[in-house]
Parts: structure tokens; C-alpha cells; sequence
């Protein structure tokens, strides 16, 4: 620091102690505020839980409990109060339809995919493959609706001729499709965290690579794969884009793909771009719809942390 | 005595070995699905698409006639939500992880926000959507505006930055904080001077990756309420809107093929975008990988 000619020694330490205190001064403040903007998170969980609840017990308030969870018929907008009824279990099985239909899909095509990747496959393939698995994952859900509508529908009419246009069928399988990516790269994290000794100690025995990968890999790796498929089904239940565009929304208490069904999620849709009001029954529904929703999510999430910290092998 | 049987080995090797290969090639058909399918997607889009991209696509509004209608509305609008999105979600995303990593001690109170921010991870983005509409729309009386919209979008996106911002603040080498403060720097001009300038890069990598997940996010937006039919631009914050795949989602719920055409080309203007962000994206990465 320079020392000016005409300062003497004592005004410099009173700049400096002036600096200082200021400096403390935000020594002290900045943990305040970044501890401000982590309560962020917090407030959003809880803006979450008291939106939820809120507007769910007023919507029991006027619908009982037992109707919500014991009817099989879901009709917000039947015509006459006396005519609606409000029976979760209608949506809830399109939800599990296309959710099922999804896992099916996803699955055996995921847990292939890693499987190749982390045992079989080159490092180049493994730089080229990855990134387009990225890709995939990386596509707007609007994008595999229109994908379900315009081409999975069609192709599957001309297979199954009285298929409805709107069908569980089509929408799951392309959830199916767009979850693959999630269960591909985190079955494949899990595995190729498994350490190379073993692999080593495997192959030395004269074992194959498939008897490597399905006796001694999978095992191993096995919370971490279970826990990523319940992560994608976690994530096809919550799906919304594709199930509004390609299953319809036509609630229906139904096991059969080939059936127009409707979702959770797209009756959610459904009620928000204008079919009810504020302040209506029907709007106090998508709350409760959304209740629904939130808690199965919740124990997929859960779940999946369970058994990813539960079953984890320590090497 | 004989431990392995010689002949028996001998017998069972070769169907070991055909088996081997069969699943081989099983598990490399399960790879290559999805890039077929991804290849599919892409093929059908363009060929649907690429008639209706012109540069009236751009500068028109909505329209009942396919032939008249454009994106314009709905690219201005994702431009003003992603305005209001990318500053919010920045500022609370980096700053929790910066807290999280340099200030928070190891306690309970830390692990619950930590634990809090990957169970937030996993909400539906619907459920967001619902949030929005009563916290933002409702009680702040921002109405269905694009405030309304970036704000629940930030909250969507946070976590991904935290999560993204974490990590890369975790990078910064010890040596360096320690280095910074033998030279008598405090804790927040460490912070400020030396770990933020080394973990910029992998902050913004992750953060426009969540940008672009944010730009093709539909569901949460059609909940607070953007409007399908706009034929006008936002003239402020508080202004209605619509974004790019909300017009798509029109669209494609139309009956007519025409407007299918249309939601195709919208989607490939939404890829372009996508696409610019992740290059950038790499490009950062790339760019600023430093090792130590």
C-alpha cells in the first residue's frame, strides 16, 4: 500500500479499522442471507404440503372421505350436483395402468441397456452411446406425447384394429420409453461401481462374461438397480404430458390397455385449462387429486432411498 | 482327487459360450432400441415439420388457419419466463449450495435441508404447477402472469442447481481455500474470490441443462395458468402469456393434421433451442475442465 505523503500513520489506521469494520460487517451478513436463500427449499416443501392440505380439506369438506376413496366412477362434471361423483380409484387405475404398461416397457430394455454398457461394451462405444442416452433424456415430455399421438397410436391401430384413439396403451408404452435412459444410466452407475476384482476374480474362475454379469454383477448391484426402477416408476407416475396428449380423458375404473382411460395427472390438466372454476368443487379436486399423487410419489422416493441405503453392498 | 471334472467342463463350454453370445446380443438390442427410437422421433418430426418453418412461422401470431399461424407469442413469452426463472433460480440455487458447502455445519438441521432438497427432487413438476397457482397466482395476487410462471419455474429447477452447484463447489481443491486464507483473505472473499471463479464452470453446466429441462417444461405452466390462444407479446412482468410447448400441446390436441404439421415445427424450434443450450453447456465444460 502506497503511504501517502500528507497522511500520517495514525489516519491510516483509522481507514483501515474503518475498512475492517465494514468488512465484518459482511463476514457476518453473508451467512444470514445464504442461510436466507437454503430456507428457500425448506418453504417450498412446506408451500407444497400447505397447498395441498389446505385446499384438500376443504375439498372434504364438501366431498366425504369415504366416497373419494370407495367409488369407482369419477364424474366432476356430470351435469346436477346430485349426478357427481368423485371415486379416486378411477384415476388411480389409469395411473397404475399406464404406469404398469411403462415398467414393462422400461425395465427389461433399461436394465439390458446397462448391462451392456457397464460389462460388454468398448470405452468408445460407452463415449457415444452415453451422450445419446443423455439426449433422450434430455426431451421435453410434450415432445413423446406428440410422439404417442401422431405415430405409436397409429402404428399400434393397424396391430390391434378396434384400438380406441385414445388409449392406456400407446402413452404407456412411450413413458416406458422415455424412463429407459433414467434406469439405463443408473443401473449402470450402480454396476460399474462394482470393483474391477471382482470382475477380475470372476473371469480368472473361467466364468463367461454373461454368468460375470447375471451371477456376480447384478447381485451386487442389485439395490441400486431396484432402486432406479422404482425411481422410474416414481417418475411415470407423476408423468404428465404424454398420458393428457394419448390416453384421453375418459376416467375409468379399468385394467384393459386397449381402454380410453384418463390419469391423475391429465385430470389435473383436464380441470385447469378452464373446465373449473375458482372456488368450485371441481377446483378444490385437483387438489386432492394432486394429494394423491404427491404421497405416491413420496413412497416410490422413499422407498427407493430405503433400499438404495438398506441393501448397499460396501466393498 | 479331482477337483473339476475335464470332460464335463469340456461338454458344457460350448453352450456356455453360445449362450454368452445370445445375450450379448440381446443386451445390445436393448441398447440400441432406444436409439432407434430416438432416431425414429427425430426422422418423423422433421419430415413433419420442416414445411411449415419459414420466417412466417416466426413473426405470426396463433391462428385458426394452419397456414397463418406462428410461434411468435409463444417463443417472446418462453424468452420473458425464462427471464424471470434464470435469475431467481441462480441466486437461491448457487447461494443454498454455497451455504450448504462452505457455512452450514454437520448437523441435523443441515442434513434435513439436504435430505429436503433431493425428496423435492422428486415431485412431480404437476404438483409444482399446483403450488404456483395457490402460493403465486392466488395469495401474491401475481394472477396467471409471467412472474407467476418463472417463479414456480425456479422453485421447479432449484434443486437441480443446488445438487449441480454442490458438486462442483465439493471440486474446489482444499489447497486453494487454505492458500487464500495463509494470504489473510477472509472466509467470504476466499468464497467470493477463489472457490466461486474455480467452480463457475461446472455451476453453469449444470444450471443451463436445468435451464433447458425448465424451456421444455409444459405441465406445472398450463396449471398456473398460461393461456393457449395469445395473439399479442407480453408488455411486462405482470403481462399473460404463453410459451413454446404450451402452443405445441394446442396443437397437437387438435383434431386436424394440418395443426399436427405445426406442432411439429414448433417442436423443431424447441430442439434448436435445446440443442444451442447444450452445446453451450459442453462448450463451458470443455472450455474451463481444469484438473488440480
Amino acid at each position: 500500500m502506497a503511504m501517502s505523503s500528507g497522511q500520517s500513520i495514525r489516519d491510516l489506521i483509522k481507514e483501515k479499522k474503518a475498512k475492517n469494520s465494514s468488512g465484518r460487517l459482511v463476514e457476518k451478513a453473508v451467512p444470514v442471507i445464504l442461510l436466507l436463500t437454503a430456507i428457500v427449499s425448506v418453504l417450498t416443501t412446506l408451500g407444497i404440503l400447505y397447498t395441498l392440505i389446505v385446499e384438500t380439506v376443504i375439498f372434504f369438506s364438501q366431498v366425504p372421505f369415504m366416497e373419494f376413496i370407495t367409488k369407482t366412477e369419477w364424474l366432476p362434471f356430470a351435469s346436477g350436483d346430485e349426478n357427481k361423483v368423485y371415486g379416486i380409484s378411477a384415476l388411480v387405475s389409469g395411473t397404475l395402468l399406464v404406469t404398469v404398461i411403462a415398467t414393462i416397457v422400461a425395465v427389461p430394455f433399461g436394465l439390458g441397456a446397462a448391462i451392456y454398457l457397464s460389462e460388454y461394451a468398448s470405452d468408445r462405444v460407452r463415449r457415444i452411446v452415453k451422450p445419446i442416452l443423455e439426449i433422450l433424456a434430455g426431451i421435453p415430455t410434450i415432445v413423446y406425447g406428440f410422439f404417442a399421438l401422431t405415430f405409436v397410436t397409429p402404428l399400434l391401430q393397424k396391430l390391434i384394429p378396434d384400438l380406441p384413439f385414445f388409449n392406456a396403451l400407446s402413452p404407456g408404452i412411450v413413458v416406458g420409453i422415455m424412463i429407459i435412459p433414467m434406469i439405463a444410466s443408473l443401473s449402470d452407475d450402480a454396476m460399474s461401481s462394482v470393483p474391477n476384482a471382482i470382475r477380475e476374480g470372476a473371469l480368472a474362475m473361467g466364468a463367461t462374461k454373461f454368468e460375470l454379469a447375471i451371477k456376480i454383477i447384478l447381485p451386487a448391484a442389485i439395490s441400486g438397480i431396484v432402486a432406479s426402477f422404482v425411481l422410474g416408476i416414481s417418475r411415470a407416475i407423476g408423468e404428465t404430458m404424454i398420458v393428457t396428449l394419448a390416453g384421453g380423458s375418459n376416467p375409468n375404473f379399468t385394467f384393459n390397455p386397449t381402454e380410453t382411460i384418463q390419469t391423475m395427472t391429465s385430470y389435473i390438466v383436464q380441470a385447469s385449462t378452464g373446465d373449473a372454476g375458482f372456488g368450485t368443487t371441481q377446483y378444490y379436486s385437483i387438489y386432492a387429486v394432486g394429494m394423491t399423487l404427491f404421497v405416491f410419489t413420496l413412497i416410490m422416493n422413499i422407498l427407493a432411498q430405503y433400499i438404495s441405503r438398506r441393501f448397499r453392498e460396501e466393498y | 482327487m479331482k477337483l473339476v471334472d475335464q470332460a464335463q467342463v469340456e461338454k458344457k463350454m460350448g453352450s456356455r459360450l453360445i449362450n454368452n453370445q445370445i445375450f450379448k446380443t440381446i443386451f445390445l438390442i436393448a441398447t440400441l432400441f432406444s436409439l432407434v427410437v430416438l432416431g425414429i422421433l427425430m426422422y418423423r418430426i422433421f419430415t413433419q415439420g420442416y414445411e411449415f418453418l419459414s420466417a412466417d412461422f416466426f413473426n405470426n401470431f396463433a391462428s385458426r388457419r394452419p397456414s397463418n399461424a406462428g410461434i411468435k407469442a409463444a417463443f417472446i413469452g418462453t424468452l420473458w419466463v425464462m427471464g424471470v426463472t434464470i435469475p431467481v433460480a441462480l441466486i437461491f440455487g448457487v447461494g443454498t449450495a454455497i451455504y450448504l458447502e462452505e457455512y452450514a455445519k454437520k448437523n441435523k438441521f443441515t442434513r434435513f435441508i439436504q435430505m429436503n432438497i433431493s425428496n423435492l427432487a422428486g415431485v412431480p413438476s404437476i404438483v409444482f404447477g399446483l403450488l404456483g397457482l395457490t402460493i403465486f397466482v392466488r395469495y401474491f395476487e401475481l394472477g396467471r402472469s409471467i412472474m407467476a410462471a418463472g417463479f414456480t419455474m425456479a422453485l421447479l429447477i432449484l434443486p437441480v442447481i443446488v445438487v449441480a452447484s454442490q458438486e462442483s463447489i465439493r471440486a474446489v481443491p482444499g489447497q486453494l481455500r487454505e492458500a487464500s486464507f495463509g494470504m489473510g483473505a477472509t472466509k467470504w472473499q476466499t468464497i467470493y474470490r477463489v472457490v466461486l471463479p474455480t467452480a463457475i464452470p461446472g455451476i453453469l453446466t449444470g444450471s443451463i441443462l436445468a435451464f433447458s429441462r425448465a424451456v421444455g417444461e409444459t405441465a406445472p405452466l398450463i396449471v398456473v395458468g398460461a393461456f393457449a390462444y395469445v395473439n399479442y407479446l407480453p408488455d411486462g412482468l405482470l403481462s399473460t402469456f404463453t410459451v413454446m410447448p404450451i402452443q405445441i400441446y394446442n396443437w397437437a390436441s387438435r383434431p386436424q393434421t394440418d395443426f399436427h404439421d405445426l406442432a411439429a415445427a414448433g417442436i423443431i424450434i424447441l430442439f434448436i433451442i435445446l440443442i444451442v443450450m447444450n452445446t453451450v453447456a459442453v462448450l463451458i465444460r470443455n472450455k474451463f475442465s481444469k484438473r488440480y
